[in-house]
């Protein structure tokens, strides 16, 4: 593995099935026991540095963090320098300079932790850079699909809505291909990008026909907030064509599981019944986020540090 | 990132030209040997659980806790303890890939836990297993058996149970083969391997 984690693209299968398999003995290690914590990462500092809105993403870094003993700061752009006009990179050096070992940055911006990587000596975790990727969010996609199904290989999963805005859905497509699903996005025209039909994935805007078939399904959320045309005419249309209701979810075969990222927007893309059904992955996606990020956080900064003191 | 390794140990040296200590035979005589030292010491197996360090001491505590059950009648709880997450090497080295853990149910509160390891060396991986075992529990007394005591110790532990002292040289490395991961029952000692050991920092569990 390398030592940042920008994109699901740099996961080889070997590294993506490593760090399933850790999170997997990481579950293991940490279930039904008085004292979750686990002292390997004692003396390292993970920042969290955050310039966007996030909680579970935040929250569960800063849980997987601590639970490996790691010391964690808060980094959150309101409130801080960033609102005097303080530069990214001048952000970055001056967290470095206090000695952190690692960071996790979400940024509004699609390429500010690549950016970051180049200027800072410790690890980068990539934790949403605008409308490009999310790597450990297509990882506990990817876990939760295993622990449900059993594995990945093989299986048809759909993703469907907002592709076009979406950094989970880029990161699944790459991430759940290199682990050997056949992956196919939903979403009506206006609402993929351009270039998706290079994506390794196949393409459809029909989502009743392509339900029947799918093992899993990904719903993705409406991001209201980076919209700014007409992407579609109505919310109520939008919902009647793509969002999941009960009737939909019954064509779908009888093992198959029904997935959402969060935040929802209940009745639009996911109706409130079938996010609270027993195919719904939701809760467990947040628990298994954790478990894969303190895999992510024990392989890159578990080992030997570049220019470490010795 | 280094590659992280498999679930076998990496076995050092070469071992076709490693003198046989111990054939199958004797290693059968010395699990047998201990597993009645267990029942003498504990006065019985009740409250006895048997934990494995991966890979190989897993293997030997299936085989000491089906002993020790025969011998008392009963049936000896058996699992797994992976120290990786609580070794103190980690930043010396590149990351490991985990091993499983495996507490058997009803923990280990309150019980005699018998830690199983193949090689006692430095003493760092018993000192990052008993690390382990005080997070999962508060047993009542902590034994450690080994199948062979090479010396050279680093930390002030010492095992309950040796099925072999052997004198070694640093520079030898012992290798144990087990059926259940190599072809057959043995404990090899070998010269050193002079490709890929580095020397005093690295010594320790790689070259076992």
């Amino acid at each position: 593995m390398n030592r940042h984690l920008l994109s699901a693209a740099d996961l080889s299968r070997d590294d993506a099935l490593l760090v399933l398999d850790t999170a997997a003995e990481m579950d293991v290690a940490l279930a039904g026991r008085s004292i979750k914590k686990l002292p390997t990462l004692r003396g390292r500092t993970v920042v969290n540095l955050f310039f966007e809105d996030s909680t579970r993403t935040r929250t569960s870094f800063e849980v997987a963090a601590k639970r490996l003993s790691a010391d964690v700061i808060n980094f959150a752009a309101k409130g801080s320098s960033v609102s005097k006009g303080e530069s990214l990179k001048d952000t970055a050096l001056t967290l470095e300079a206090m000695g952190s070992d690692g960071v996790v940055i979400r940024h509004s911006a699609s390429g500010a932790p690549h950016r970051l990587a180049h200027w800072i000596r410790g690890s980068v975790v990539n934790a949403g850079d605008g409308t490009h990727e999310h790597p450990t969010q297509a990882l506990l996609d990817a876990y939760t699909i295993r622990r449900r199904t059993g594995r990945v290989e093989g299986l048809n999963i759909a993703i469907v809505g907002d592709v076009l805005h979406s950094r989970v859905a880029r990161s699944n497509v790459l991430l759940l291909s290199t682990l050997g699903a056949e992956v196919t996005v939903v979403a009506p025209p206006t609402l993929l990008p351009v270039g998706v039909h290079s994506w390794p994935c196949a393409v459809s805007y029909d989502l009743d026909a392509v339900l029947p078939k799918s093992d899993a399904v990904m719903m993705l959320r409406v991001q209201h907030e980076r919209m700014t045309g007409g992407f579609f005419p109505t919310v109520r249309e939008y919902s009647r064509r793509y969002g999941l209701d009960a009737i939909r979810m019954a064509s779908l075969p009888e093992d198959s599981i029904v997935m959402h990222p969060g935040p929802m927007n209940r009745g639009v893309e996911i109706a409130a019944e079938v996010a609270d059904s027993v195919r719904s992955t939701i809760v467990e996606q947040v628990a298994n986020g954790v478990s894969v990020r303190m895999a992510v956080l024990y392989l890159l900064l578990g080992g030997a540090m570049d220019g470490a003191a010795e | 990132m280094a590659a992280a390794p498999g679930s076998n140990r990496p076995v050092t040296g070469d071992p076709s030209i490693a003198r046989p200590v111990l054939d199958a035979t004797d290693l059968a005589r010395a699990l047998t040997r201990i597993s009645h030292e267990i029942v003498e010491r504990n006065h019985g197996a009740q409250d006895v659980i048997v934990l494995g360090i991966p890979t190989r001491g897993v293997a030997l505590a299936r085989r000491l806790a089906t002993l020790v059950g025969e011998i008392d009648g009963i049936q000896v709880p058996v699992g797994a303890l992976d120290t990786t997450m609580y070794r103190d090497d980690l930043r010396l080295r590149g990351v490991r890939a985990l091993e499983p853990t495996d507490i058997p149910a009803g923990g280990v509160d309150g019980k005699t836990v018998v830690l199983v390891d193949d090689v006692l060396f430095s003493g760092r991986t018993i000192r990052a297993a008993l690390d382990a075992l005080s997070d999962q529990g508060r047993p009542r007394a902590v034994q450690l058996a080994v199948l062979i005591d090479r010396g050279h110790r680093e930390l002030p532990i010492r095992a309950d149970y040796v099925g072999k002292n052997l004198p070694t040289s640093l520079t030898e490395t012992v290798h144990v083969q087990l059926e259940e991961y190599d072809e057959n029952d043995a404990v090899l000692l070998g010269p050193a391997d002079l490709g890929r050991r580095t020397p005093p920092p690295a010594r320790g569990e790689a070259a076992r």
